[in-house]
């Protein structure tokens, strides 16, 4: 009897300081959120002009985008201490779709303080398991299995040439197929510099610029990269070096 | 002792409740139904819609499933929703366009009916103008072409009708029929119509195996430098085995029906289609939203060879230069193959489905 006794007390203490714990936190405790715009240089691009718009890439094509949808997983912000905060979920955007723009953690409370954001394009090799996640699955983005399955990282359909002879590209990234049975990971790091001083609940914008995918390293030549991409090694290597330079920090709301 | 004098309590409570819901008639609940997801659904993809305010129950579907096989909803009774939508044909038909009462041909291949509650942007028809199945029923009803009723009329016959005021009772809590509770249990029913056991699903489920031959028809949908259809039309972890959204698949070059441009007045959607899905094609010829291929043949000759430029062709469509995928005869007759195994036979035979 004396036992039990001593467990309760001990639970009664344990729940007790538990919540003396989150009073604390409360007090330094900031909600964040992502708010995602999309543009090409300095024209934004939402649902309104997403396929209406004619775009001239790097290389000097004229272009219109059909879709874009893209996924990023494992948003981190690391502080200054090199302590690292992981969000659960991962973000599917339909450019099409304005309602993807945004992406709320389901628990999303950080201590206040300053952080830099880190993202994984596409998935890891640890997440990118074929078929796991029911609602990709149901808006088919399923990477085929034939080059390595998962899912796609990028789905970015348009025409080139437009002002010509306009040609179809299906600009489609995900992992790499190096040769039959024999795939490598194609996912990448993105590390945003632009220190993120939290004070309190906070939005943080992030802008993706769409040309930079034609650009910077390898300046893309739709004439010769059109389609298909998805089994050609190389092209998706490229498009793995573009991605880094696609994404920006644009500041935060709070 | 004290558990008998409990008992007695329990017995005597439960009395007085049943006496209370004996003196109240409203308290009759139609029994809930809710859809019985097959496993290959649950494993891969996302639950169903169902509108809260028409909720699945035992009496709603089976008043939709008479009312759907019944031709007192045609002006003249000579045909219902089944004689378009024909259990045998995967609940379409196998004209090209279909004929109504009238005996005048609309310009559009009838529907096949099935996982339709998996249409996530619950647009439906062609070119999507109906937003929810319950809407949807209203339209054949009155459509000139095919029903060709007054929607009062039909509410009349049947509120006249010797059992249909009690299945309203017993579905809804009123015997008062309205076009609403009408097209509220049609669209139950119509929701029932789930087919998930074709070869391919009970080879997704590892309970059979394909051929050689199927499996490279598998390969060829899904290799982006052959086939490419799984862009559009799934793939095995998207057992709808489609995307339910628009697109112009390169069938016409210029367009006497304009698809989702004529919806949206937008011409930068004219010429789309909402991507069928390709299960029980074996059942379902002729194909696209005019039925102009008679085979399954006719529609991979297509794809291969046949595609139409048009301002608005999409761009996954890549290879219109080349008149299209260009697929060997021996790719050709593997795809087919593989088609042939989303095909469910138990769906047509489903006892449950027939008039
Ligand atoms: C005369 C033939 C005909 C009759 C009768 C008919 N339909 Fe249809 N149904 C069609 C055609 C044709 C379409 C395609 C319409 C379009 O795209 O404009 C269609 C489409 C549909 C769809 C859309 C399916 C989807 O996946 O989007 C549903 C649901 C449907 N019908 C249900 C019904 C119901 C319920 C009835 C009876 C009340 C009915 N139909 C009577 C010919 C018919
Ligand atoms: C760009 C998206 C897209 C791609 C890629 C695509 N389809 Fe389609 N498919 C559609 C659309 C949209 C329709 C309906 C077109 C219409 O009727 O106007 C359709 C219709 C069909 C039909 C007729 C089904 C019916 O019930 O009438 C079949 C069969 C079919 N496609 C098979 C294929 C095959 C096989 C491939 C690959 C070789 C493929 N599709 C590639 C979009 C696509």
């Amino acid at each position: 009897m004396k036992q039990i006794f001593a467990l309760l007390m001990c639970v009664a203490l344990a729940l007790t300081s538990c919540g003396e714990d989150m009073d604390d936190n409360a007090l330094s405790n900031a909600n964040i959120n992502f708010k995602f715009s999309h543009t090409w240089d300095n024209t934004l691009i939402n649902s309104s002009n997403l396929t209406t718009q004619t775009l001239t890439n790097e290389n000097g094509e004229n272009i219109n985008i059909t879709r874009i949808r893209y996924l990023i997983s494992k948003l981190q912000l690391v502080n200054s201490s090199g302590t690292t905060f992981t969000f659960d979920g991962y973000k599917f955007t339909d450019l099409e779709n304005e309602d993807t723009y945004n992406f709320t953690p389901e628990n999303n409370s950080i201590p206040t303080g300053t952080y830099t954001l880190k993202f994984v394009w596409g998935f890891n090799e640890e997440d990118n398991i074929d078929g796991a996640y029911l609602d990709l699955n149901s808006a088919s983005w399923n990477w085929p299995t034939m080059l390595g399955g998962g899912y796609h990282f990028l789905q970015f359909d348009g025409m080139y040439n437009v002002d010509t002879t306009p040609s179809p590209f299906n600009y489609h990234n995900g992992t790499a197929r190096v040769s039959v049975g024999n795939f490598e990971q194609n996912f990448a790091i993105i590390e945003l510099e632009t220190p993120l001083n939290i004070t309190k609940n906070a939005t943080i914008n992030v802008n993706m610029n769409i040309s930079e995918f034609f650009k910077n390293p390898n300046t893309w030549d739709l004439n010769v990269l059109d389609t298909p991409l998805m089994p050609n090694y190389n092209a998706q290597k490229m498009m793995q070096e573009n991605v880094m330079s696609v994404f920006n920090v644009e500041g935060i709301t709070q | 002792m004290k558990n008998w004098i409990a008992y007695l309590l329990l017995i005597v409570s439960v009395l007085a409740c049943s006496k209370e819901n004996a003196s109240d008639t409203e308290t009759y609940e139609p029994t809930p139904l809710p859809l019985n997801i097959p496993q290959i659904f649950s494993n891969n993809i996302i639950p169903p819609v169902i509108p809260n305010n028409n909720p699945q129950t035992v009496e709603g579907v089976a008043l939709g499933k008479k009312l759907f096989f019944d031709k007192t909803l045609s002006a003249n009774q000579t045909i219902a929703c089944a004689s378009c939508h024909a259990p045998q044909n995967a609940f379409t038909d196998n004209t090209p366009t279909s004929d109504g009462i009238d005996g005048i041909f609309g310009t559009r291949n009838s529907m096949p009916l099935f996982n339709l509650a998996w249409n996530y942007g619950e647009r439906f028809t062609w070119d999507g103008k109906e937003l929810s199945l319950e809407r949807q029923a209203i339209e054949p009803v009155q459509n000139p072409i095919e029903m060709h009723s007054d929607w009062d009329d039909v509410v009349d016959r049947l509120q006249v009708d010797n059992d249909y005021p009690e299945l309203f009772r017993l579905a809804f809590k009123t015997s008062t029929i309205t076009k609403e509770l009408t097209t509220k249990a049609i669209a139950q029913f119509e929701r029932t119509l789930i087919s998930a056991n074709s070869k391919f699903d009970r080879f997704s489920l590892g309970q059979a195996t394909l051929t050689p031959q199927e499996q490279n028809g598998l390969n060829v949908f899904m290799d982006e430098e052959k086939g490419d259809c799984f862009h559009c039309h799934g793939n095995p972890n998207n057992p709808l085995w489609t995307d339910n959204v628009f697109h112009n698949n390169g069938l016409d070059a210029t367009f006497t029906d304009l698809g989702l441009g004529g919806v949206t007045g937008d011409p930068s959607d004219n010429g789309k289609f909402r991507s069928p899905s390709l299960r029980n094609l074996a059942y379902t010829a002729p194909y696209m939203h005019n039925g102009r291929f008679a085979t399954l043949d006719q529609v991979i000759e297509f794809y291969s060879t046949g595609l139409q430029q048009s301002p608005t062709i999409d761009a996954l469509m890549k290879k219109v230069d080349q008149g299209g995928v260009n697929l060997s005869a021996q790719d050709k007759a593997d795809l087919k193959a593989f088609l042939l195994t989303l095909s469910d036979p138990s769906f047509l035979s489903n006892p449950g489905f027939q008039d």
